[in-house]
């Protein structure tokens, strides 16, 4: 059978409403399309996947008790694609986004995501004003269901608001989020996310995001969940000095993938990107981190800056790392680099005769060798949270 | 009560580029509880092995002989293990952890010799407290205890952190390597008093030194020579003295 004639494929264009020619041409992508080369689908193929059945409060509380969250700052939470009313409460400042945000084209987690859309936020952040924190609570349940919440943020010049973004659930699904969102003139969103889903769930989000003029778009994406996860995020920074942080932390173990896939498209002058990914594999865990940055020919001036680095706990455990430059300016600055390792011997050894048993010395190692992705985040509260986080 | 440090026949090897090579060939060596000992030997003899092999990094293979430290088989134990027992190793060239923070891992280590030796651990304020007061002694700044372990470290720097966690651990038996380290005069004076600030009863050390100038700093109970993996000649620290003299030729013949 091939992957036209799937299951998966044929349930998603039934429940599409009127997005079924494009499903049915798109087809789920197989590993000889290029930006799914290392991260097959075959898992998803056979499931005829339903709609989500609403949760109930007393389920979605209990998931909730689970995570480790902001004690501060708004909160709004779905389960399986709905809103949960009783439990979600937006910040003051916002109010409803009412902007058009153009479609992604051509990349399945979107093409997927517009055929069976299901309303999420849609929040539109006053000029000037500082909406504080708000925290996204997404939560799945249940057996071969897939949701897809859309949502859109619009920051207006000058806004800003720290967006923490959390997946999580129980059960056998697809979670397929996408994130639209604008940054008007010298706006700050940050938005760390944590993909935390059900290690047998699967996640696939999509993110783009455009950044105007000395706005910025500063995020940063733990992966720790799900049987296979996709991040993916195209930043376009599409006027002078926009600025855009893509950075991230996989955590891969089992028989497990995570995937951070990332555009970072310089369209106009003077604009600056920084993207550090660290992954950590363990057992027969794969990574996969795709990192394209496209320079235009009128974007003189950039500077970006990229850096990929895993960590191999263990001998069967797989990064597959595809860093793109592309480009087309001649008066630019842009350096990148990868590596992949192992534990370094002498440094466990030299814990070690300090009396640190060996599985606390490898912790400490490993925990160094994310701390520079994880200081990145700006916010000592929020980089707390993701570490409590990561160990719970 | 001689049952302290005892190592017999000892002989370990080490896999270079695929083809092992012996390095310690049958060596024999007793530090009683309470002494201070030397060893001295030229480049090669096996040295650093030696305090490898006793501390317990595992890509010494050992082939034979035996190794016992307060009546334990020390060979079957793992490093960590053999810090709870008490043995220290001063590293010749510290190794730098990057991103770990020279307090925390400080304080870790002190906490799990703790635990395995069964006493409470310290808390952040009682363990900075027992810190500071090292780090004054030793004329150490905050500032080390703020930076990621001996990352930018000078080389003096990193041989106070040794001193620092030597201190901190208590052990009751430490190795200090410091051949071929061409250490300056400051760094040898804070080594020299790092062990002499130590010195009872209970503790005794093993000093693994190139030069004998270390050892007008610190006056050995004896003085072992070491060549070829063995320890060839065996006195009081006069030896030194001699060694600074006439050089290794004349121990080395007679021991052929």
């Amino acid at each position: 059978m091939t992957q036209n004639a799937a299951p998966a494929l044929e349930a998603f264009i039934a429940r599409s409403a009127g997005q079924g020619a494009v499903l049915a041409e798109t087809g789920l992508p197989t590993r000889r399309v290029e930006a799914w080369r290392y991260t097959p689908l075959r898992s998803i193929a056979d499931t005829a996947w339903q709609k989500a059945a609403p949760l109930t409060t007393e389920t979605v509380t209990a998931l909730l008790a689970r995570l480790v969250l902001p004690e501060t700052g708004a909160r709004v939470v779905y389960g399986n694609g709905q809103l949960m009313d009783a439990l979600s409460a937006l910040p003051e400042a916002v109010r409803q986004a009412l902007e058009n945000v153009s479609p992604l084209k051509g990349l399945f987690s979107a093409t997927l995501n517009t055929a069976l859309g299901e309303r999420g936020l849609d929040i539109c952040v006053p000029a000037g004003t500082d909406a504080g924190l708000l925290t996204l609570v997404s939560l799945s349940d249940g057996q071969d269901v897939s949701t897809h919440l859309q949502h859109r943020i619009v920051l207006e010049d000058g806004a800003s608001l720290t967006l923490y973004d959390v997946s999580a659930g129980e059960g056998r699904y697809i979670a397929n989020p996408r994130f639209d969102i604008v940054v008007g003139k010298g706006a700050t969103l940050r938005h760390v996310k944590v993909q935390r889903e059900s290690l047998t769930g699967t996640h696939l989000a999509i993110v783009s995001a455009d950044v105007a003029e000395r706005g910025e778009y500063d995020s940063f994406t733990l992966n720790q969940g799900s049987s296979l996860a996709r991040h993916e995020a195209v930043v376009t920074l599409g006027a002078p000095h926009a600025m855009a942080h893509v950075n991230g932390v996989q955590i891969v173990d089992g028989q497990r993938l995570n995937d951070l896939t990332s555009m970072i498209h310089h369209a106009a002058p003077d604009g600056s990107s920084r993207q550090t990914v660290k992954t950590v594999l363990s057992d027969a865990g794969q990574g996969v981190f795709q990192g394209k940055i496209l320079v235009d020919r009128v974007a003189q001036k950039t500077d970006g800056y990229q850096m990929n680095q895993a960590l191999l706990l263990s001998e069967r455990a797989q990064i597959n790392s595809k860093p793109e430059l592309e480009i087309y300016a001649d008066d630019v600055k842009c350096s990148h680099g990868a590596t992949v390792g192992a534990l370094d011997d002498e440094q466990l050894f030299y814990l070690r005769s300090r009396g640190i048993p060996e599985a606390e010395a490898r912790d400490i190692l490993v925990r160094a060798f994310l701390i520079d992705a994880l200081d990145l985040v700006a916010d000592e509260g929020l980089r707390d949270l993701l570490l409590r986080s990561m160990t719970s | 009560m001689s049952d302290f440090l005892k190592i017999q026949g000892l002989q370990a090897r080490i896999d270079a580029d695929g083809t092992p090579k012996d390095i310690l060939k049958g060596l024999d060596l007793e530090v009683p509880k309470g002494e201070i000992h030397a060893i001295m030997g030229p480049n090669g003899s096996g040295k650093s092995t030696l305090s490898y092999v006793l501390a317990g990094r595992d890509d010494y293979e050992v082939t034979g002989g035996s190794a016992t430290f307060k009546g334990q088989d020390l060979l079957a134990l793992e490093p960590e293990e053999r810090a709870a027992l008490g043995l220290f190793l001063a590293f010749q060239s510290p190794v730098e952890l990057p991103g770990v923070n020279n307090a925390n891992f400080l304080r870790t280590a002190v906490n799990a010799v703790r635990r395995a030796r069964g006493e409470a651990e310290l808390d952040a304020v009682a363990f900075l407290k027992a810190v500071r007061a090292e780090t004054k002694h030793l004329s150490m700044s905050d500032d080390m205890l703020k930076r990621a372990v001996n990352v930018g470290f000078s080389g003096g720097e990193k041989k106070r952190n040794e001193v620092l966690q030597m201190r901190l651990l208590q052990p009751s038996f430490a190795i200090l390597d410091e051949t071929d380290s061409g250490l300056d005069i400051d760094a040898l004076r804070i080594v020299a008093e790092g062990v002499n600030s130590l010195r009872s009863p209970d503790f005794s050390a093993l000093v693994i030194t190139h030069h004998q100038r270390l050892l007008d700093y610190i006056v050995p109970d004896r003085v072992h020579v070491m060549a070829h993996g063995r320890i060839i000649h065996s006195g009081g620290p006069d030896i030194a003295k001699t060694l600074e003299k006439q050089g290794y030729t004349q121990f080395l013949e007679a021991a052929a």
